[in-house]
């Protein structure tokens, strides 16, 4: 039935990214100031948004790490944890392209960039914690403190665009009011997108949330081994001492 | 076509990650799924030689 539903969602993940990538090259009409590179938009936004939900997934798994208790939890946080790295690292890495040809610069110390870069950094000093420190109890209860507490900076990011001055473009909703997209089909591409990567988010989420489960359960037959030959070694020293009673 | 190799390297860069993180994902599964199978198999052959194991289904209390 989960094995099904994965295969499901792979399917829906492949066909729905071909239907935006349809709409992105071939439907929607190309912005008048940006040109072409404005088209990265429909890719750049939907990296945000899933590494934004991936990282809001490891602060409610974290909570109910805490609360509940449960490998699961911890299991879920790690593999949302990951996803949302690669995607904060895709939005990084598509903004800096398009902001090449647009503000002839790489990079700069915007307000919504910083804050998206600390968001990386606060991420990636999870992730580099968690491989150093290996699997446990105590490391599984610093992981989702650490996942909340880092999640705390979502928020920040998103608002960061009204709260400071910037010159990144506010896509959804600006300080006026309005949006940034000219004609409605560009929204439509843009919402295309948004569930596209949001089907592939959650089938990535599945199999790496299976990987790691796989792993939980690898180590839960070691153990289950390690007991039963120390069982086997224990009946065996039984049967000698009975036979030379 | 002004910019149109930085709308190019954009998406590789995107498809490429996506794919390479998948591949990687399912090689580590399948190799996973060897090892889930090989730890079955002598488990249950610790439970034929009647070493009473804990099974799969009532695993030691996991830490």
């Amino acid at each position: 039935m989960n094995n099904r539903f994965q295969k499901i969602l792979g399917v829906a993940a492949l066909v729905s990214m071909l239907v935006t990538l349809w709409m992105i090259f071939a439907w929607v009409p190309t912005e008048a100031q940006q040109g072409i590179v404005q088209r990265i938009f429909y890719f750049h936004v939907p990296c945000a948004w899933v590494s934004f939900a991936a990282f809001g997934i490891v602060a409610v798994a974290g909570i109910f790490y805490l609360w509940l208790g449960g490998q699961i939890w911890d299991d879920l946080g790690h593999a949302a944890a990951e996803l949302g790295m690669l995607f904060c690292t895709l939005m990084l890495i598509s903004g800096s392209i398009w902001a090449k040809p647009i503000w002839g610069t790489w990079w700069t110390w915007d307000s919504r960039l910083t804050t998206s870069f600390v968001l990386w950094l606060l991420y990636g000093g999870y992730l580099m914690m968690r491989a150093m420190f290996g699997e446990g109890e105590q490391v599984a209860r610093l992981a989702a403190v650490v996942g909340i507490v880092a999640a705390l900076d979502v928020p920040v990011v998103i608002v960061s665009v009204r709260l400071w001055r910037t010159i990144h473009p506010a896509v959804l909703v600006t300080r006026q009011g309005g949006h940034g997209l000219e004609d409605p089909r560009m929204i439509v591409t843009l919402l295309a997108g948004l569930v596209a990567f949001t089907i592939l988010f959650a089938w990535m989420l599945m199999l790496r949330f299976g990987e790691l489960r796989m792993r939980t359960r690898l180590r839960m037959l070691a153990r289950a081994i390690i007991l039963a030959e120390y069982r086997a070694a224990d009946a065996a020293e039984y049967r000698v001492a009975a036979g030379n009673r | 076509m002004d910019h149109f190799w930085y709308l190019f390297a954009a998406y590789s860069i995107i498809f490429a990650a996506i794919f390479l993180y998948v591949a990687f994902m399912w090689s580590r599964q399948s190799k996973l799924e060897v090892e889930v199978r090989a730890l079955e198999a002598k488990l249950a052959a610790l439970g034929n030689s009647g070493a009473n194991p804990a099974t799969p289904e009532h695993p030691p209390a996991e830490s």
